[in-house]
């Protein structure tokens, strides 16, 4: 029974965690999916929103961290706005340019930000990083603390699904698509081709603070190590691609399977002796790298792939994209 | 004097090493027209191949400098012909994701094989040498920084005399009037990868005397190594060289008090620096200082 009850609480962590990389994957998928616009740093929006959060909700601890002791739902808010104000600022710079300068431009943010958090001591303490984070729903008793917490991602997974399915059925996804797929023609059309990628980078990065403030709640601690590179940008790019960029339930589906072998492998590697836990660890890193590049060059178009909405009349022919 | 002995010849000997890196960059970009963010890690791994044969044959770094070299360029071309080929017919921006994925295997390669933790080449206190009484300057760095002079002059004989290094040049400038002239892109293409991966993991050698051994060594130069590549002007090998000079430079002298006793920059956000460089060109000349093309 208990043995049950231990499988019961790895499945609810196993969840929310996956379910905050939803959130995240389902920014990058407006980004990417929708607007092909390359965000390689996605750790530092999420960066943003995690420490945004913590710093507005945890409580002050005079001499260590300032630390403002607000509501959570105050620091999820903010977080949302800050991490797309990031966002503005560098779609602004880089989003007129083409794809390859967007890339370097967000891998320099997200190291910046990790620069900032490991040397200001006083607004992120540093390595130690932000503890006794506010958690909704923690004066619940035993397993429903937990329980209820996925219910709050689950919520928010499903909220931004719906959100963002309308959009890419409305007009505005009409004209991302025709942006993305060919440029020249959306512009020929009259269509300001900046400013609707300015559009969506800004409510892609806004996903990923939220994803950010979810898991600084989740976890009840933030630190430095959250913002490498490694278990965000990375691991999320993988769980889109995987999943099927340019579609929603891809980019859900895509982060429950992956995280579920990522941290599966991670029971493995365990029952390893000891010296071989480390090599494993990093064999663990090099083979999700593998699979991203066999997804890349097998199967391009992930598990779940793009159905573009029909027209009203006339079947016109679908064209893949490339 | 100070600001000679602990700024200016500290920020040479990065420029050098930035030098070597964004031009191997500028080469790649330059022919096969994507920003290669695995170069990095290219050069972390030339640096752990020279640990490795400084270990087995008790070489100095310096002389196993070459093995080194070939054995990246060796693998650079393999990596390639592995990941970055099969979409040579797809849009540019997947291979860019192949080239993000590549950094990140490259990079568990390093951790499995001579783990996580820091090393160096050699132990013990390297005391620098005075000349002139005030001109204090570690051995070392005048090492890397005629090593780097040397590599450079190769290159330079290998782009302006040789008929490789000027079809080279021709694809990087017009590739479609460089393929109507016959040239081969392939053999073009694959040279663009020796260069790239020999002269990283050079930087990378260089890098690992000046300071220590880590994984993550090449990534956090993939900044400044784009910064200069950009300044030269994406594509544009010379460029790259002067970039990777100026980045260098104003890292390390960012660094100096110039109007109080504090550091104009604190030390901590060097790397900001070139961050600041690169935003500045990107909105006021995409294009570069010498005029290379803008990433299409």
């Amino acid at each position: 029974m208990s043995a049950l009850f231990g499988y019961g609480e790895y499945a609810v962590s196993l969840l929310t965690i996956g379910g905050i990389y939803a959130v995240m994957a389902l920014g990058l998928n407006l980004q990417w999916g929708y607007g092909g616009l390359f965000n390689a740093g996605v750790s530092g929006f999420f960066a943003v929103g995690a420490y945004a959060s913590a710093i507005l909700t945890a409580p002050p601890m005079p001499g260590h961290f300032v630390g403002f002791g607000l509501p959570v739902i105050v620091g999820i808010a903010s977080a949302m706005v800050l991490s797309a104000a990031v966002g503005w600022f560098v779609g602004r710079i880089c989003l007129g340019l083409q794809s390859d300068y967007l890339a370097m431009a967000t891998i320099g943010i997200a190291e910046i930000l990790r620069l900032i958090i490991d040397n200001e001591i006083w607004l992120t303490n540093g390595s130690r990083g932000i503890v006794a984070i506010p958690r909704p729903f923690e004066d619940l008793p035993g397993v429903w603390r937990d329980l209820a917490y996925l219910g709050l991602v689950a919520a928010v997974v499903a909220a931004l699904y719906l959100a963002l399915e309308r959009l890419a059925r409305s007009p505005w996804g009409r004209v991302m698509r025709a942006i993305r797929d060919n440029e020249a023609a959306a512009a020929a059309f009259g269509k300001d081709v900046a400013s609707f990628r300015l559009q969506a980078f800004v409510l892609g990065s806004m996903a990923m603070g939220l994803s950010g403030a979810l898991t600084a709640h989740a976890f009840k601690f933030i630190g430095p190590d959250a913002t490498l590179p490694l278990i965000t940008t990375f691991l999320v790019w993988v769980m889109l691609i995987a999943g099927g960029s340019a579609n929603n339930r891809g980019a859900i589906l895509g982060p429950i399977i992956i995280w579920t072998l990522w941290s599966a492998t991670e029971l493995l590697t365990g029952t390893l002796p000891p010296e071989w836990q480390i090599r494993g660890s990093y064999l663990r890193v090099f083979l999700i790298g593998l699979l991203l590049q066999v997804v890349l060059q097998r199967f391009p178009r992930g598990l779940l792939p793009e159905r573009p909405p029909r027209p009203p009349e006339a079947e016109a022919p679908q064209t893949e994209r490339a | 004097m100070d600001l000679i002995n602990l700024y200016l010849i500290p920020g040479v000997v990065l420029g050098c090493i930035y030098a070597l890196g964004a031009v191997g960059l500028s080469l790649i970009y330059g022919v096969l027209r994507f920003g290669h963010f695995a170069h990095g890690d290219v050069m972390t791994f030339g640096a752990y191949v020279t640990l490795s044969a400084v270990a087995l044959l008790g070489l100095s770094p310096f002389a196993a400098l070459p093995i080194a070299m070939l054995v990246t360029a060796l693998l650079a071309i393999l990596i390639d012909r592995l990941f970055y080929r099969p979409f040579r017919d797809r849009p540019t921006i997947v291979v860019v994701i192949a080239s993000f994925g590549v950094a990140l295997m490259l990079r568990s390669l390093v951790e499995i094989f001579w783990g996580a933790d820091d090393r160096s080449y050699e132990t013990g206190i390297r005391r620098p040498v005075t000349y002139f009484d005030t001109l204090v300057i570690a051995p070392r760095h005048v090492a890397i920084i005629i090593a780097a002079v040397a590599l450079v002059t190769v290159l330079h004989v290998f782009l302006t005399r040789t008929r490789l290094g000027k079809a080279m040049r021709a694809v990087s400038d017009q590739p479609s009037l460089a393929r109507v002239c016959g040239i081969d892109l392939d053999t073009v293409s694959l040279w663009a990868w020796v260069f790239g991966g020999a002269l990283a993991a050079a930087a990378g050698v260089f890098l690992a005397t000046d300071t220590q051994l880590n994984p993550n060594m090449g990534w956090n130069l993939l900044l400044p190594l784009f910064a200069a590549a950009i300044l030269g002007g994406i594509g544009k090998p010379y460029g790259a060289i002067v970039g990777g000079l100026v980045i260098g430079l104003a890292e390390e002298l960012s660094s100096f008090p110039l109007f109080s006793e504090r550091p104009l920059v604190p030390p901590d956000y060097k790397t900001g620096v070139a961050f600041a460089i690169m935003v500045v060109m990107l909105l006021w000349r995409p294009q570069g200082l010498f005029r290379g093309r803008v990433f299409e």
